[in-house]
């Protein structure tokens, strides 16, 4: 039994580095400090939906077969291609990114990576406007003040809020852990109280408000870090905040530019803007301009409502006015575990993030045109390589439908519903588990990926699976050549 | 007398339950379950006239999917409906991308009625009525 310290979590973009892993005979047997989604991963990746073998559709069937026939497959699929696509990498390493990339070039396709269906909009407005931000580690330890705008880090990255920002024991600000504690032990007092006083005299339960339209409590003027969270519905960590503010869907942006418009200190002249009294956000305004270093965390409900980046525009110019005033950061709260050195990796290859076309022999980025989902629902690509990702589960379907009717290969550790509609499927190793490699965080910090245990027999890892394609592709285009 | 239909904000997005689910893998049980639901606000509920868990359909422009209705435990949130991220969620989001690469996943309006006699579909079921195709 060997215990591994200090390992990296392969899930989501707060790449929690302090996992500790208990090995016993070749298998993970324990995990400690993770989240839910975490231990799932860690002690559920080799579970009965495993690929092991690859797979080539036959007969409409997919049927086992050897690797290299299922490589050579690949490469021929790639080589006779016009157009293909080259869809995924944000759950996989930097390394297996970089071979992609040449894949593409020599292929002459168009390489995208999943931030086209989260933070892509986040990436066209920060080259308009630009980013003031930081690492976690600032916010850890400075951050008096958190905003969460359109995003659930409860669900989607369950240690963010323990390990940097309102709950994490920083060096300047203190964690609100114990006063969230005592808030809860209050809430529910008060709610059995109420509830008691129903039973007795009003016999059932009082009419529920249409939207709720909390006032600012007065624990927002206390002393010490906190929380707001801004969202179209109560979620879990609405329930954490100090403060929450529910805003109208699909409008977002009009909020955005009224805190814009009260921190520039001009009037409003209506009572209330996406379903909020405007007496409210002036004390959120005013806290806003107060504290000593502010944090705004935005979602995927600003990327993916009415407005897109054009929300993400005025998220960072309301950054930008509160930094008239005081210290204020902003940062995307990014999926994928390595989302962020996709978009680094296509930068440093290519000069763009993503949404990159390489079909006239060089880098063209016009996200709309070269970004995949356009590329599909235009109808116009002829083959696809799908690798750690399962766009048919996460594409509009209109879009998919295109996809599977391509010659499609999917390079994966599970079987999934794209890996389902594939004409190959390639079996890899889990990247963090049975591969190493770099993954950057959500704030563009580098961290180590460990391999803790050997793949099951005769799986290769995406890198190792690329590095194959790429030398089977080179060789056909050479024996083409010289056949002509 | 004709069913009740509900107009509402389709709303979609990550639950713990399909992040803990997907990881397990894509084709597990748990997977599956937690992408295959919709939650709904309990007064809405009672306005389509169906009890929690019941089969529900959520149609949009782009098309209809029947899914279980699940009580929103954090109510109020009035004609809004939430389902998490999958291929459930996928055959009734906007494709448009405004031109930006990005479809519109959030804010679609949408109708919801109650189905209890229609099942919901298994994901190889499901592929194979959206896109006639599966792994057999």
């Amino acid at each position: 039994m060997t215990v591994i310290k200090a390992v990296t979590c392969p899930v989501c973009g707060s790449l929690c580095d302090d996992i500790e892993l208990t090995i016993e005979n070749g298998r993970i047997v324990k995990v400690k400090n993770g989240c839910a989604m975490c231990e799932s991963k860690f002690l559920g990746y080799n579970s009965e939906h495993r690929l092991l073998k690859p797979l080539i559709r036959k007969n409409g069937e997919l049927v086992k077969a050897s690797l290299k026939e299922a490589i050579g497959r690949t490469a021929e699929i790639l080589a006779e291609a016009n157009y293909p696509i080259l869809y995924g990498w944000s759950s996989t390493s930097c390394e297996a990114i970089s071979l992609g990339l040449e894949l593409a070039e020599e292929v002459g396709g168009v390489i995208d990576n999943t931030s086209v269906v989260c933070h892509g909009p986040s990436i066209l407005s920060i080259q308009e406007v630009g980013i003031p931000s930081c690492t976690l580690g600032q916010i850890r330890h400075r951050a008096d003040l958190v905003v969460y705008w359109g995003s659930n880090p409860w669900s989607a990255h369950p240690r963010h809020i323990e390990r940097y920002t309102a709950f994490s024991e920083g060096r300047f600000e203190k964690s609100a852990w114990r006063g969230y504690l005592t808030k809860i032990k209050a809430s529910n007092v008060k709610k059995k109280i109420e509830s008691a006083i129903r039973r007795m005299f009003l016999k059932g339960k009082p009419p529920a408000p249409a939207y709720i339209r909390n006032e600012p409590p007065s624990t927002l003027q206390k002393e010490g870090r906190k929380l707001i969270v801004i969202d179209v519905r109560k979620t879990r960590s609405a329930e954490i905040a100090d403060y929450f503010i529910q805003v109208e869907p699909n409008k977002d942006y009009e909020l955005l530019q009224a805190f814009r418009a009260l921190i520039r200190d001009q009037e409003i002249d209506v009572d209330e803007v996406a379903g909020v009294p405007v007496e409210y956000l002036e004390e959120v305004a005013d806290l806003m301009i107060k504290c000593d270093f502010g944090v705004l965390f935005f979602g995927l409900g600003l990327t993916m409502s009415s407005g897109k980046l054009r929300n993400i525009d005025a998220a960072l110019s309301l950054v930008r006015n509160l930094n008239m005033w005081t210290k204020f950061v902003i940062m995307p709260m990014r999926g994928h575990f390595n989302v962020t050195g996709a978009n680094t990796v296509f930068t440093w290859q290519t000069g763009y993030p993503y949404a990159v076309d390489f079909s006239l022999g060089y880098p063209k980025y016009n996200p709309g045109e070269t970004s995949v989902v356009d590329v599909l629902l235009r109808k116009e690509s002829d083959a696809a390589l799908i690798i750690a990702s399962d766009p048919v589960a996460n594409f509009p379907k209109t879009a998919a439908e295109h996809l599977v009717k391509n010659p499609l290969i999917v390079i994966d550790p599970h079987m999934n519903a794209t890996a389902q509609m594939a004409d190959v499927v390639l079996p890899s190793a889990f990247v963090g588990i049975e591969a190493g490699g770099t993954a950057y965080r959500m704030d563009h910090v580098p961290l180590p990926l460990k391999k803790v245990v050997d793949p099951p027999r005769g799986v290769l890892s995406d890198e190792e699976i690329l590095r194959r394609i790429l030398a089977e592709v080179r060789r056909m285009k050479r024996k083409r050549a010289e056949a002509a | 007398m004709e069913k009740p239909r509900l107009r509402v904000t389709l709303l979609t997005g990550r639950t713990i339950e399909q992040g803990v689910g997907k990881e397990r893998g894509k084709a597990s049980k748990e997977y599956v379950e937690s992408v295959s639901v919709c939650y709904i606000d309990p007064e809405d509920l009672k306005r389509l006239g169906v009890k929690e868990k019941t089969n529900v359909m959520v149609s949009t422009d782009y098309g209809s999917v029947v899914v279980k209705a699940l009580k929103s435990l954090r109510a109020p949130h009035p004609s809004i409906i939430f389902i998490p991220y999958g291929p459930w969620a996928n055959v009734i989001v906007n494709p448009e991308t405004h031109g930006i690469g990005m479809p519109s996943f959030k804010g679609i309006p949408a109708e919801v009625e109650p189905t209890p006699d229609k099942p919901i579909l298994s994901l190889e079921e499901l592929l194979m009525e959206q896109f006639g195709k599966g792994a057999k």
